[in-house]
């Protein structure tokens, strides 16, 4: 009996690792490759995107971010587009992560203007109040790019000599901002993906002043960071005495403005509670 | 007598004291990152952030605590079950000095960044390197002791001890693949949704060779010794053993429901992780109805309360990863707090419960004396199942809160909490989880004190005796 020979005994178990192992990990290799599943628009990283890649590993930041939207209501409405096979192509190793700590940065691309992340970075708190990430601020520092070229080579991603040149000068942070705005944002979801407002855009809270405080609660949490409590503008505009009508102003703060780098806060404020923050915009003025 | 035999024991007193303090190193470190996240201005960069130090907490414990001591028990237990002494004593000093190295390197490198970001792989490819180099000499060693055995039968502890040598082997050399860059940086071999696959087959199944062979060939081992009565059935252990080993390797894409990953693959992850129920329970009944008669233990004998906990844990663990591995539960409890609440009553309830009594069984018989403190042994027992508890029913807590805030809807169908507005409702929480991490760090100073206690009892022994 196989009890009493080791070797057999050893080369039976090995066997019997090995067949749930070809099934669900060799043979998967075939159907991930599937060509069907690549996507053109997705680029591979550039050398300052790579690097801040490799900043964003070296930090551990996967330890507390996720980088998969799951094709489910509260992943999606919250963070953007599910994720696609063929985004991941470029992306040695993965960094699809196991907890969210803190929020999915799957689609953080393009999602907030450069100067909301160094704000972010150097302090958290100062953007999302009673947030746990640490402070980053260390980060302005020069970048050290001895190892670009070789780190390009490696990967076999295209590259010039001009894009290693650029390098100069830049710091951790401008690298790891380069690779947050890159992440996600290769396929064009913000566009096919916005939400339509439909119907007639009517203020209903229209010179309602008991919705006033709840309007600037949600001010104070949403939008206060880039333009600041007393809307006075920071990384935003400033929003006091705004001229627009309140359909457009819904507009703006409903689905943002891609090019801008203001976010839509539709997904996670929805009409009633977008309404209310309008109201309450309309109701500041500077004296 | 076990000199007379020719045991090479000391190198089991070696490795057991070098992986309780690379525990208290993980426990530490635990209990700070705990902190951390609870209140972030505890974190001091670059070296001492989260990021950095939760690796080395996983590490420290996974193979500084774990793999460890599970060098020191399969040494002294494949030599009992054989009746031959170790194959080469010499090698096995190698090893305990390359795993002290490696591990302490592991610490160095994490903290300075250097990571591969794959969880439980991070090390980059120096540092693994020396992990193969490592695991080779101490598979060589054990396999050829059981090759020039004496005792023809192998016991069932052998049986899982092969397992995890050949299972650890061929997961770490496929995950750890790497295009080196420098010394000190390394990518994946693999890429996108087929590196997420293969880092899962390897992350669940280091849960199948590393926190359930390893303290299951331990836990057949040592608990006929506490009792004094044979194990309940050898061919319930047999027919476990072989579905384990078989259904174990198709899961690990449970980790990955919902993702890219094809939908076939999750699938099979699921059902396979269901029938996991039935070994992993085969194992739990042995362990019971090994008991019959001896339930009074319990309360006589501490080392059995050790090893019955932990096996209920293990029982408890094995009910609620399948659970978990269901893509409904998952989609409603994944990434939340729910899962570092599961994994902690794996690590802290049952592998180190098993851990604690192999201990406490061996370190008395190779330093030839007895146990400083059954009383101090009985606190140490409470205070780490308190601990634990409290970590473990916290995270669950947290992790539904979480979940259900996160999927709520106004009636206009948008959801009706930020994520931020979701994370400040763990804080509670959080502060409680750091509350059971510190009682738990407080067992093991206990268990920790006990120990030295024993061991300086023997030596001043020792010394009367030749004086």
């Amino acid at each position: 009996m196989i009890e009493k020979k080791p070797i057999i005994f050893l080369l039976l178990a090995t066997a019997t690792i090995l067949v749930g192992t070809i099934i669900t990990m060799v043979l998967p290799f075939r159907w991930i490759n599937d060509p069907k599943l690549a996507i053109a628009s997705v680029k591979p990283y550039t050398p300052l995107q790579l690097e801040g890649r490799d900043i964003y590993i070296r930090e551990g930041c996967n330890n507390c971010h996720t980088q998969t939207v799951r094709p489910l209501l509260s992943d999606t409405e919250r963070y953007g587009e599910y994720s696609k096979s063929g985004e991941f192509v470029y992306d040695q190793p993965f960094l699809w992560g196991s907890r969210r700590n803190g929020p999915d940065l799957a689609r953080i691309g393009g999602k907030y203007p450069d100067a909301w992340h160094v704000k972010h970075m150097k302090d958290p708190r100062s953007m999302v109040p009673r947030s746990n990430m640490p402070a980053y601020d260390f980060l302005n520092r020069p970048l050290d790019t001895s190892l670009s070229e070789k780190k390009m080579k490696a990967l076999k991603f295209p590259y010039s000599p001009a894009d290693i040149q650029a390098l100069q000068g830049k710091t951790e942070m401008d690298a790891i901002i380069a690779y947050m705005q890159k992440v996600g944002n290769d396929i064009p979801w913000r566009k096919t993906g916005k939400a339509e407002v439909l119907g007639e855009l009517k203020n209903p809270f229209q010179d309602n002043m008991s919705v006033l405080p709840e309007g600037q609660k949600l001010y104070a949490e949403h939008c206060a960071q880039c333009h600041g409590i007393e809307l006075k503008g920071e990384v935003g505009p400033d929003l006091r005495d705004m001229d627009q009508p309140d359909s457009k102003v819904f507009a703006t703060v409903y689905s943002g403005i891609a090019a801008g780098g203001m976010p839509a806060f539709g997904d996670t404020l929805g009409k009633e509670r977008t309404w209310k923050v309008v109201t309450y915009l309309k109701s500041v003025h500077k004296h | 007598m076990n000199q007379q035999e020719g045991y090479a024991d000391d190198i089991v007193k070696g490795f057991v004291i070098w992986s309780m303090v690379w525990g208290l190193v993980a426990v530490l470190v635990g209990v700070f990152i705990s902190f951390q996240i609870a209140f972030p201005q505890l974190n001091f960069p670059p070296y001492l952030t989260y990021g950095r130090l939760r690796p080395i907490h996983t590490n420290a414990g996974i193979f500084g605590w774990g793999i460890g001591s599970f060098m020191a028990f399969f040494i002294y237990i494949t030599q009992r079950l054989t009746r031959t002494s170790l194959w080469s004593p010499g090698l096995a000093k190698v090893q305990l000095w390359l795993f002290n190295v490696v591990i302490a390197l592991a610490a160095v490198t994490l903290a300075m960044g250097m990571n591969r970001s794959k969880e439980y792989a991070e090390l980059e490819w120096p540092v693994a390197s020396l992990v193969v180099v490592l695991w080779v000499i101490f598979a060589v060693n054990i396999i050829m002791t059981i090759v020039k055995r004496r005792e023809e039968q192998m016991y069932i502890s052998l049986w899982y001890i092969l397992a995890t040598l050949v299972g650890v082997a061929v997961l770490y050399l496929v995950n750890n693949a790497s295009i080196p860059v420098s010394l000190t940086k390394s990518y994946s071999a693999y890429a996108g949704a087929n590196d997420a696959n293969v880092q899962w087959w390897y992350g669940h199944n280091a849960v199948a060779m590393v926190l359930t062979t390893p303290p299951l060939a331990i836990f057949y081992y040592f608990l006929p010794k506490a009792t004094g009565v044979p194990i309940y059935s050898h061919r319930m252990g047999v027919i476990a053993f072989w579905s384990l080993i078989f259904m174990y390797l198709w899961t690990g894409a449970h980790h990955l429901l919902w993702t890219p990953v094809p939908d076939w693959v999750q699938t099979l992850a699921m059902a396979f992780s269901v029938m996991l129920i039935a070994p992993s329970w085969a194992a739990v009944f042995n362990g019971y109805f090994s008991m019959n008669g001896q339930w009074h233990q319990m309360r006589e004998n501490y080392l059995v309360k050790f090893l019955i906990f932990g096996i209920t844990f293990y029982g408890m663990q094995t009910l609620q990863g399948p659970s978990q591995a269901v893509r409904t539960f998952s989609a409603f409890i994944h990434y939340t707090d729910w899962v570092p609440g599961h994994v902690h009553m794996g690590t802290l309830g049952w592998v180190s419960l098993v851990l604690f009594a192999a201990i406490y069984y061996t370190i008395p018989r190779i330093y030839h004396t007895e146990i400083y403190s059954v009383g101090l042994a009985n606190v140490h027992f409470w205070l780490v199942l308190t601990g634990q508890l409290i970590f473990s029913i916290t995270m669950w807590i947290a992790g539904v809160q979480q979940a259900a805030m996160l999927n709520a809807t106004n009636p206009d169908g948008s959801l009706h909490y930020s994520f931020i507005e979701t994370m400040v409702e763990l804080y509670p929480y959080w502060h409680m989880r750091a509350l059971g991490g510190v009682i738990y760090l407080a067992g093991l100073l206990v268990f920790l004190y006990n120990i030295y206690q024993t061991i300086a009892g023997a030596k001043t022994q020792a010394v009367a005796q030749r004086a």
